[in-house]
């Protein structure tokens, strides 16, 4: 079983059109959309939610009113300036602001009058749902949450016990935008990523600081890019970097409306009418097949 | 003055937006831009501010006194985010997970723990004209964008207008980002993708209680879904910008549109003024 990662650095390059592009072209994976906080496999993937589960990430801090002495010790010691002072607020002066809490405990450790909750807060749902490509691991981060990466990593896991049990080889993962702590929870200990970008510089500048992060992880890479004949000149000079930085190139994408359309119609853009880069994208998902092999086949043989 | 560009998807135009608008008013006042986006900032290629002035941007990290250390666990305990784990001989800390609260130093009864400085990012300050470029960095390798933000907003002055360029999602990197903003512009486009997570930045920006208008990019290649839940709901759409595959060039050279295009410039500048009088600021 192996992990492949689609990811880009900068939003907006086409990651969720392709995995469910490649979804369709595989048949049969688990799928994993690891963009908790702007999750839209699901609108291009038929699925059926069979499991619904609540995610509470860290705890949040309140105050008790009526054990509450005014003491100020929690304001005072709180790294996050969660904790408020206002004249006249009433029944006592403080309040904390749960956007801000942090979940760190600490003013309920110090407060010597126990004037402090500090429980639990439902910040999410995760789903297990049935597709049409096979089982697939979803959710929704409420918004204003925290702890991404703790709900990133529950998919993750859910996601590799499904694929053992059902003798599944594939686990094909939506990544997030950034390089922050989602991503990270993406893509620690996966096979493979495939970064999807665009000639723009702002997509190759993002490009690269995900390429590195993957170097830091020591994760296998391969490129497509997608609206190359948007600036035939950065597609060029992309593949140039990758050829120079030991990253596979899997292809390049035309600029296509037929992607906008295959979203208003909620399916993969593989199954829309004007799929004008079907055999492309078709092409890249070989490529990238083939190359998941390699992996396979280099990690048996260390084994043996 | 704070004005702040926000999406829940990513890719929608929020720094083409934010950068325009910052260089436009620019050419007549100072402004400040902020590029908030410190996982993957790229205000930088499109405001080139020259040379940058950089500092460092720390958290702490606990440091345990092995002679003092009685392996009592405590620290491990209180730790709500598994940063201090006591396995073998000697307390383990995991400085990425470590969200630099202080709960672990403060509450060792041996006094065994003192917090040392960690770098995760970068803050840059340059100057183009009028206008006064901030960026925040993030390391690679580094988990938490936040105190990056936090950092580089406490680095702002207050006195010309502040325009932040917010990460996309909907998350703690997004709240440090908007927090504090006089208005909020949610940068969309008309697909369902754009409507998802309008529908999720919009909770957002409610939840928050700040201003807000929508601002709808690529206009005309989708459907009227993102006009009708505007509708519904209210809200102003401020700016609609129809698909140009002109722009989209200019955008990929790194290039500001409102030299390419006196009219983009006309309409970012009265969206500057439409703000300004949807704020105590007009």
């Amino acid at each position: 079983m192996v992990e492949l990662v689609i990811a880009s650095g900068k939003g907006g390059t086409g990651k969720t059109s392709l995995v469910g592009s490649f979804a369709a072209l595989a048949k049969n994976a688990v799928l994993v959309d690891c963009d908790v906080d702007a999750a839209n496999l699901n609108l291009i993937i038929r699925h059926r939610i069979v499991e619904k589960n609540d995610f509470s990430s860290s705890s949040k801090a309140s105050i008790i009113d009526g054990k509450c002495t005014s003491c100020g010790i929690c304001k005072d010691k709180c790294r996050f300036e969660a904790i408020f002072f206002e004249h006249g607020l009433s029944p006592v002066p403080y309040y904390i602001n749960p956007l801000l809490c942090e979940g760190c405990g600490l003013c309920k450790q110090l407060c010597a009058d126990d004037a402090i909750a500090f429980e639990p807060l439902k910040s999410g749902e995760w789903f297990r749902s049935e597709s049409e490509y096979g089982p697939f691991f979803h959710a929704r981060l409420g918004v204003a949450q925290a702890n991404s990466g703790k709900l990133v990593s529950l998919l993750r896991t859910r996601a590799r016990e499904m694929a053992e049990k059902s003798n599944i080889d594939l686990i094909l993962i939506d990544g997030p935008p950034g390089i922050g702590c989602p991503v990270i929870a993406s893509i620690t200990g996966a096979a493979y990523l495939v970064i999807v970008t665009e000639p723009s510089l702002s997509a190759i500048h993002d490009m690269k600081r995900l390429a590195e992060l993957a170097g830091h992880f020591k994760i296998g890479i391969g490129l497509c890019v997608n609206k190359y004949d948007i600036n035939i000149e950065l597609t060029e000079q992309i593949e140039r970097y990758a050829e120079s930085a030991g990253i596979q190139l899997h292809g390049r994408i035309p600029f296509d409306m037929g992607f906008n359309e295959a979203q208003l119609e909620g399916k993969p853009y593989t199954l829309v009418v004007s799929r004008n880069s079907s055999r492309v994208i078709a092409d890249i998902w070989e490529s990238i097949k083939n190359r998941m092999q390699m992996i396979e086949n280099e990690a048996l043989k260390n084994k043996v | 003055m704070i004005i702040s560009f926000a999406s829940g998807k990513g890719g929608t135009g929020k720094t083409i937006l934010a950068t325009n608008m910052a260089a436009a008013v620019s050419r007549t006042e100072p402004v400040v831009y902020a590029d908030c986006d410190v996982e993957e900032p790229n205000g930088h290629i499109f405001l080139s501010p020259g040379e940058l002035e950089k500092t460092d941007v720390t958290v702490n990290n606990p440091l345990i006194d092995l002679d003092k250390c009685t392996l009592c666990g405590i620290c491990s305990d209180v730790c709500e985010f598994n940063a201090i784990a006591i396995l073998g001989p000697e307390p383990l800390v995991f400085p990425s997970l470590c969200h630099s609260c202080g709960a672990c130093a403060e509450l060792c009864p041996e006094k065994a723990i003192t917090e040392i400085p960690w770098k995760t990012g970068e803050i840059e300050r340059g100057y183009s004209g009028k206008l006064t470029f901030f960026s925040g960095r993030l390391n690679i390798g580094e988990a938490m964008a936040p105190p990056v933000t936090k950092a580089l907003k406490k680095a702002l002055s207050p006195d010309s207008t502040v325009i932040i360029d917010a990460p996309p999602g909907n998350s703690c990197p997004v709240i440090e980002a908007v927090h504090g903003s006089d208005f909020v512009v949610l940068v969309t486009e008309p697909t369902p993708f754009g409507l998802n997570d309008l529908e999720l930045a919009y909770k957002m920006v409610l939840k928050l209680g700040l201003p807000f208008g929508v601002v709808v990019n690529r206009s005309d290649i989708g459907d009227d879904r993102v006009e009708k839940f505007c509708a519904d709901n209210n809200i102003e759409i401020l700016l609609r910008i129809p698909f140009d595959r002109e722009l989209a060039g200019t955008y990929s050279r790194g290039e500001l549109a409102i030299d390419k295009s006196d009219d983009f410039k006309k309409k970012l500048l009265e969206l500057y003024q439409k703000i300004l009088s949807r704020t105590n600021y007009g």
